[in-house]
């Protein structure tokens, strides 16, 4: 069924060879431009969101930098809240909501299908390069003045500051359409395109994972994209609908806004225990504890991240009855959340552990991410918050699951697959010495924010009194140790590209369904339509000589 | 209680210290352990089960009874924290009826406090020690939040409506307040005398709240730092001094200058004070109570319930009065609407 859906990529070009590396398959830079082919799509997204990361963590150096004394250190008041607004926007809208499903799950997903490409491949390349004109917009933004709203756009602020709000708001808008298209697309290449003999049952949790990101960017993001143009209007048109001059309610954007972005939190997170949990298994040599469990944990929080909006606005005067059922309705999400982190933990228990840079990558999620969601904890109880809502806390809080969660799982992803995307191993000792940088940075820059804002630091600060110096310049310091890292990490890649050593086919000895292609796959991913006679993770069925070579049943079953 | 701060949290200013701080506490405590429990055992079975040549894994079994385990047992301490938490936010949301009413105006970027007797203090906050005072926030441009670290409280002044909190101080002395809802800053600094440049923003929105004694030294023979030192009495008669009627040359109160509106903007041809039915209901007794709406829902008669009645008359009617009030959009200010809302609750 699949063969003939999918023969389309590349059809109009001048013969491309199918069966040989989607790398050199076709030539020239318009044989990229209008490919079809979600590889290459894949790794044109990969491009762009390392590119919006960096530019992002630019932006972070600058906030970081700025706040190493108080009063002005390199720039004045408004720059600066320009510059702390671009490094959310940027890395929100360009980099993590796009990163690990448009790129590493546009390259993967159909690949671990069995699938020679997604369901419609024209659509894909479309909600490419809406993305690129989103970016296009934001970065005019970026340029003709930039914003200074915060990520967040909070009206009546956002309605009446005179930096260019609307290029940015019609920037993201259009940076929705992107994700949309994209979950619609993968919603229904799992649906529609598994391969004979890959049920439900034994879809990898990665796919599990990007189902659930799927489901929300469907539904959660048109609400986002109603909420700017709403914004639009009233900044353009002076439409009445969150001024309370003008009769309107600035509280009510915070619901609609908040509608989209607390699922929004969810499409960030859940994309990244989707590898994370592909690193324990390959890297234990173990299936993962409860898989079931840890497949339905991120339905349910793709279902719970629909609820819990509220309690972005403890202290903005909703009613005390609906503060109620927001806090009750928060609490539940560190159910599905402890159930993936526990059964993760108990996943090492009695296997055979392999500690590449991936799976300390994977490690790192687990100690950060389960950081994070304890956090969580003291600003999910009512009263707790109070006091921490809007405090460094609640940036550490986030960047914990932001950053020690996702960015963990997207480079654990990133080195795992790399030598399936680019056919080249990299520098294993050299990418160690990365991560500890990157891990140590990372804490050095964040857990002094839990300190700073429960002693009561607000957020979004350019000046702080004195007594929270010591606090910001250890977490400027850190910054710069993280960026020793991302650099070695840059080093480690462009170097691996430059003069890496050929990729076995099976580098890490994994049964994950991605690794029954060659490396890197050829043009159409399988010659012949595989039939999946086994679960991802069956490492018990294999010998050891067969977890490097190939599951001697998988080469049966895709003879002709 | 304390007030100085604790490795993780500020000193304790506020009756809300001790509960909040044992709480914060307890999921800290909480937090450790279960970190150290996920964490330790992690390590430990890197260590233990690290790849050995010719040693395979063990097959995954099926752990049902530890999955049920862990997906419920969690939900106890989850309902326990959030009945703690949810206690501690309604002992927050509900002032005692005593408490001393500040009324609190945000702008980018300096606060105004105005005082019971009228009198207004600007970016300083003044309040007697161990009485409740209730804040009236409200903001005249974009979203602010009154945040009291020492206090424990926060609460966003939103434009077009008030919101409010409450606190009772146990020390005196004084202790900061911050802005936490992020609104911007100036676009260029103040080019001081000195050379140096003095920027405002969202970050210098801050100041002190100076705690007083009951009884202390006249508010003359304190200043500066030592402000809070003077007693309450004495620094609200002398210093937060209610303003003067140029007409009459008497100090009027907020409250009094609402009497003056209700009867020089003719209120009183449809509003009683007296408790008798005229074309609008009476404003005796009536704020503080629930009154039934003529689309059969009740409403609780509170600042934001006069201020929308008198801006938007039709919406919430009460039952048995017609929606024949003009509305009084534009033709009333911020501060006459607050005067107005004032003398209300004298007449409850």
């Amino acid at each position: 069924m699949a063969t003939e859906v999918a023969v389309a990529p590349g059809h109009h070009e001048d013969e491309p060879d199918h069966m040989a590396n989607y790398l050199i398959a076709a030539r020239g830079v318009k044989s990229w431009l209008v490919t079809l082919d979600h590889k290459r799509i894949g790794v044109m997204y990969l491009a762009s969101v390392i590119l919006a990361f960096f530019m992002g963590g630019m932006f972070a150096l600058l906030v970081r930098l700025e706040l190493l004394t108080p009063g002005r250190t390199i720039m004045g008041a408004a720059t600066y809240n320009r510059v702390f607004t671009l490094h959310g926007a940027v890395m929100v809208f360009l980099f993590i909501i796009p990163s690990i499903p448009a790129a590493m799950g546009n390259f993967i997903l159909p690949l671990m299908l069995g699938a020679k490409d997604v369901a419609f491949p024209r659509l894909n390349l479309l909600s490419f390069y809406i993305y690129v004109v989103g970016a296009l917009f934001s970065l005019f933004s970026i340029i003709s003045g930039a914003v200074d709203t915060g990520w967040t756009f909070y009206t009546p602020y956002s309605t009446t500051s005179s930096s260019s709000v609307v290029s940015m708001t019609l920037g993201v808008f259009i940076l929705g359409f992107s994700s949309i298209l994209t979950g619609l697309n993968f919603l229904v290449t799992i649906h529609k395109m598994r391969a004979p003999g890959l049920h439900w049952r034994r879809l990898p949790l990665f796919v599990w994972g990007m189902y659930a990101t799927s489901v929300m960017q469907v539904l959660a993001t048109p609400v986002l994209a109603i909420t700017l143009a709403l914004l639009a209007m009233e900044k353009v048109l002076g439409l009445g609908i969150f001024d309370a001059s003008l009769g309107g309610d600035p509280v009510l954007f915070q619901h609609f806004f908040w509608f989209y972005s607390h699922p929004a939190v969810y499409i960030m997170i859940v994309p990244g225990m989707a590898i994370v949990s592909e690193l324990f298994a390959t890297f234990s040599r173990r299936a993962i504890v409860g898989y079931f469990a840890v497949a339905m944990s991120s339905l349910g929080l793709a279902l719970l991240g629909f609820l819990v909006w509220g309690h972005h606005m403890f202290t903005s005067g909703q009613s005390e009855f609906s503060t109620m059922l927001f806090s009750a309705l928060t609490m539940l999400v560190a159910i599905p959340s402890g159930v993936k982190v526990f059964n993760w933990t108990l996943t090492l228990y009695k296997g055979s552990i392999w500690l590449t840079t991936p799976m300390l990558y994977a490690l790192s999620f687990l100690v950060l991410f389960t950081i994070g969601g304890l956090t969580g904890l003291f600003l999910g109880t009512l009263s707790t918050d109070i006091h921490l809502h809007d405090t460094y806390f609640v940036v550490a809080h986030f960047h914990y699951v932001m950053m020690g969660g996702t960015v963990m799982g997207f480079l654990g992803g990133l080195l795992y697959w790399w030598p399936k995307i680019t056919g080249k191993m990299y520098d294993e000792s050299l990418a160690k010495v990365s991560w500890f940088f990157v891990f140590v940075g990372f804490n050095a820059v964040f857990i002094v924010q839990f300190i700073m804002g429960s002693r009561g630091m607000p957020r979004r600060y350019y000046d702080y009194v004195p007594e929270f110096r010591p606090y910001h310049q250890f977490s400027t310091v850190g910054s710069w140790i993280l960026a020793v890292g991302f650099f070695i990490l840059a080093y480690v890649l462009v170097k691996s590209l430059r003069s890496g050593a050929k990729a076995p086919p099976n580098p890490w000895g994994s049964a994950g369904f991605e690794w029954n292609t060659a490396t890197p796959p050829i043009m159409q991913n399988f010659a012949v339509t595989p039939t999946i006679t086994r679960g991802p993770y069956d490492y018990h069925e294999a010998t050891e000589e067969e977890l490097w070579d190939g599951f001697p049943e998988d080469f049966k079953k895709s003879e002709p | 209680m304390n007030t100085e701060p604790t490795m993780q949290l500020p000193g304790q200013w506020s009756t809300f210290g001790v509960g909040y701080d044992w709480l914060f506490y307890f999921i800290y405590w909480l937090s450790v352990v279960l970190f150290v429990a996920v964490v330790g055992a992690a390590l430990y079975f890197v260590v233990k089960y690290r790849r050995r040549p010719g040693v395979k894994s063990e097959p995954t079994g099926h752990y049902l009874l530890l999955e049920i385990g862990w997906t419920v047992s969690p939900l106890i301490l989850l309902v326990m924290l959030f009945h703690w938490g949810f206690a501690g936010y309604v002992s927050l949301t509900a002032p005692p009826p005593d408490a001393l009413d500040i009324r609190v105006r945000a702008r980018k970027w300096s606060w105004d406090f105005e005082y019971p007797n009228g009198g207004h203090s600007q970016d300083e906050l003044h309040v007697p020690v161990g009485r409740p005072v209730r804040l009236i926030l409200s903001s005249e441009d974009v979203i602010h939040a009154m945040y009291i670290p020492g206090f424990r409280v926060k609460r966003d002044a939103v434009p077009g409506s008030y919101s409010t909190l409450w606190f009772e101080a146990t020390h005196v002395g004084r202790t900061r307040y911050f802005c936490a809802e992020y609104c911007g800053a100036a676009e260029q600094p103040v080019h001081e005398a000195d050379g140096t440049d003095r920027y405002t923003g969202h970050f210098s929105m801050n100041g002190w709240v100076n705690i007083h004694p009951v009884d202390g030294p006249a508010a003359e023979s304190v200043s500066g730092e030592n402000t809070w030192r003077s007693g309450w009495a004495s620094y609200l008669e002398n210093v937060l001094r209610a303003p003067i009627d140029p007409a009459t040359g008497h100090e009027v109160t907020p409250a009094q200058w609402g009497e003056l509106l209700y009867a020089r903007n003719q209120c009183n041809t449809c509003h009683s004070v007296n408790g008798s039915a005229m074309t609008g209901p009476t404003w005796q007794h009536m704020f503080g109570q629930n009154v039934d709406l003529a689309d059969g829902t009740h409403v609780l008669v509170d600042e934001n319930y006069v201020r929308e009645s008198i801006l938007q008359p039709a919406v919430k009617v009460v039952r048995g009065f017609n929606p024949v009030m003009p509305s009084y959009q534009g033709s009333l200010t911020d501060r006459q609407l607050d005067a107005l809302i004032a003398y209300i609750r004298t007449l409850r």
